[in-house]
């Protein structure tokens, strides 16, 4: 069987150590995390997990089923099972931004619409949104400028609404 | 209201009438609440994995949830290894901690340990108690998850100002947890798929684990094998779910299982598994394991389906109900009990030369006392109506093998963590739950060293218990993997020191008794049987004897060394 890539968005009771029980379910049953966000949503006693990960469908079967077991999940959806859902990831990155390379940055910038969000004489902080792939592409494009520290948020993902509903 | 008090009447309330518990400095305000009842007894133990592991005993034997009571840091790691034995086992249990006071938590203050860290993957559910007014709600959502759905330990940390807090004791008569919802009613269209598979079948088999037990399903598995003629075979959790010396039961199934089990599993077409998981002790080589059966799974616990072997048709639900469900469609549907005799008699001839290809057997020797004789002749003398105790090793498997389970709940044995000094603190549990009954635990001389400190608990509350060891000297399940696997090379599988095991028991005031010779054992069974105190009787068996059949690891089932 093939692997897969496997977006989850996991509902979970925002008490404490339910991220651990998470992170402990993967750790303990030698399940892989790609990434992992955790914020609250519009009710306060929720927290929203979205999590990547990867496997087989017998794999991807048992990771929900897991996860579903725990006594503080309330709600597992495979957002990437129908196959229509849109992700983002948002990524900064603080780049060398000497004289002789500034003009290539810009043109970077303008070609992916990305934002300077913090200057200085010698560097700038590039905020990078959308999909996995556009995020790689920037990288690649800014790594021979000189790419001195760069953080990510990994993915979130929401299913699209379907259309004739 | 203090929290301590909220401890013990939350108790109370749960119908908890006996728990197993060992004081100690973050716990003390609990305990001074258990000396003012009168109405829940408190069994002190000298270890608290001997509590843990008690509850356990208690729970496994009545069906009720077992309480244990343990301090902080060294108390509630000491019982770290009696909640991973309940878990792997499904069994409903709830675990009290003492913690130090919330202010402390996260200063390496004396006797702290994280305990709800250390026991995350170990319990179904944990909580920290952090607020004495949610307390109530905490200890009723403990027990409402310990018994419900697929059973299993919960665990509730208890920081000592919390016990000392005062506030509203106001406990839930019923709870429900949005997050929370076991499916016990299986979905009716997969049990007419199940239906049409066994109606069609050629060489079913059913196959039934832990679950029946703790659903309470062994009379409708009954009803069904019989009314469909179907053999039936058991994995070590599911012994005594069905009755063991009814001419359907091939027995266990498994690594150790029978010869005739294995072959009826390997060659079957349909294969209907209910309330049990796929273990590896039980599959051997998985691609080889029931390799042309359709496979019908009932388990309450999703995750157990698909997890080990592929399955045809899927149930998620109560093992009780869903065969509730599957009795109620066959009789609708109204095939008579003579077309599945029919159906199935040229199958049945062919399990039947199985079995007298090679039937549970073992070699008669003058100079040494047999361990499966003792067995035999236990059930015997007992005919199924005990409750029978086991350690881990060649004693858990023979007692498996010889002993004849007749009722659920007979046998309480650590089958997922395969638990070595379980039995005997699990034995003491399960007198106390049941105070007119025989309770035996069957004991090497390896396993029965590492719990034997509760031979004081036992004492102290007069349980008459019967402690058989079955004595060869070696620790005899490794010593047989290195004889069949290691070319004999004795690693560390016998003990120098011995201790006088009929000395020991004098010491604590109780019987001993040896036998070294086969004509002893009948009398001496018989004798012991009949005495209203505890006693050890120290069986010297043949030291190199084995367990067989035996699947070697990662075999296929087919696969058995035979003798």
């Amino acid at each position: 069987m093939s692997e897969r890539k496997c977006t989850l968005s996991v509902l979970v009771e925002n008490t404490p150590g339910t991220l651990a029980r998470v992170a402990g379910l993967f750790s303990g049953r030698g399940f892989n995390i790609d990434s992992l966000c955790v914020a609250e949503t519009l009710d306060p006693t929720l927290s929203h997990l979205t999590l990547v990960t990867r496997g087989d469908d017998q794999i991807i079967e048992q990771i929900i089923k897991q996860l579903r077991r725990l006594v503080d999940v309330y709600k597992v959806v495979d957002v990437t099972e129908e196959g229509d859902y849109v992700e983002r990831e948002m990524a900064l990155i603080k780049v060398r931004a000497e004289k002789e390379n500034r003009e290539e940055i810009f043109r970077i910038c303008e070609i992916f619409r990305l934002k300077i969000v913090d200057v200085t004489p010698r560097t700038y902080v590039i905020e990078v949104t959308g999909d996995k792939n556009k995020l790689e592409a920037v990288i690649e494009l800014l790594q021979p400028i000189g790419i001195k520290e760069i953080v990510r948020t990994g993915t979130i993902a929401m299913k699209r609404e379907k259309k004739n509903a | 209201m203090r929290g301590a008090k909220m401890v013990v009447e939350a108790l109370k309330r749960e119908g908890v009438e006996v728990i197993f518990g060992y004081p100690g400095g973050a716990v003390i305000d609990i305990y001074d609440e258990l000396y003012k009842t009168d109405e829940v007894r408190h069994v002190l133990v000298r270890h608290e994995q001997g509590a843990a592991h008690a509850a356990d005993g208690f729970a496994r034997s009545t069906g009720k949830v077992g309480v244990a009571l343990a301090t902080s840091g060294p108390g509630a790691t000491n019982t770290v290894t009696g909640i991973a034995t309940a878990y792997m086992d499904s069994i409903p249990m709830v675990v009290l901690t003492g913690q130090v006071p919330t202010k402390l938590i996260g200063n390496d203050a004396f006797q702290e340990v994280d305990t709800t860290g250390v026991t995350r993957p170990i319990t179904k559910h944990n909580f920290l108690v952090k607020r004495v007014e949610d307390l109530p709600r905490i200890l009723k959502a403990a027990f409402h998850i310990a018994r419900t759905g697929r059973p299993g330990p919960v665990l509730v940390d208890l920081p000592k100002d919390v016990q000392q807090a005062k506030g509203e004791f106001d406990y839930p008569e019923e709870i429900q947890l949005r997050s929370y919802n076991p499916t016990y009613e299986p979905h009716l269209k997969q049990i007419e798929r199940a239906y049409q598979l066994l109606e069609k079948a050629e060489r079913p088999v059913f196959l039934i684990g832990g679950g029946v037990i703790s659903s309470g399903a062994s009379e409708e598995v009954r009803e069904l094998a019989e009314r469909l003629n179907l053999p039936v075979t058991m994995t070590l959790m599911g012994l005594g779910g069905f009755p063991g010396d009814h001419d359907q039961s091939l027995g266990m199934l498994g690594m150790h299982g029978t010869y005739f089990a294995n072959m009826a599993v390997a060659n079957s077409d349909v294969l209907l598994a209910v309330g049990a998981r796929f273990d590896d002790r039980v599959t051997g080589r998985v691609d080889a394991f029931a390799p042309s059966a359709k496979i019908i799974h009932i388990d309450i616990d999703p995750t157990s389906i698909q997890k080990n072997v592929k399955v045809d048709v899927p149930i998620v639900g109560d093992c009780k109900r869903s065969l509730e469900r599957l009795l109620e469609l066959i009789k609708a549907v109204g095939k008579p009990k003579k077309y599945f005799k029919e159906r199935y008699k040229d199958w049945w001839d062919q399990i039947d030369i199985w079995r007298k290809r090679y039937p549970l057997s073992y070699k008669e020797d003058p100079n040494y006392i047999k361990p499966q004789y003792v067995l035999e002749k236990l059930y015997e003398l007992t005919q199924g109506n005990a409750i029978i105790c086991t350690e881990v090793g060649q004693n858990q498997m023979w007692t498996a093998q010889f002993y004849k389970f007749k009722y659920p709940r007979t046998l309480i044995s650590s089958g997922g963590l395969g638990t070595m000094g379980f039995g005997f603190p699990a034995s003491i549990g399960a007198q106390m739950g049941n105070p007119g009954k025989l309770v035996i635990d069957i004991a090497g001389d390896g396993s029965i060293q590492m719990n034997i400190q509760e031979l004081a608990t036992a004492m102290d509350q007069r349980l008459p218990i019967k402690i058989i060891i079955l004595n060869n000297g070696f620790l005899g399940m490794v010593r047989q993997w290195q004889e069949l696997f290691y070319e004999k090379r004795y690693s560390a599988v016998k003990f120098t020191t011995i201790p006088d095991f009929v000395k020991i028991a004098e010491a604590y005031g109780a019987m001993g008794i040896r036998i070294t010779k086969t004509q002893e054992v009948e009398p001496t069974l018989k004798q012991i049987l009949s005495m209203d105190k505890l006693v050890i009787l120290d069986v010297i068996i043949s030291p190199e004897e084995g367990v067989f059949p035996m699947v070697p690891a990662g075999k296929a089932t087919t696969e058995m060394i035979l003798v």
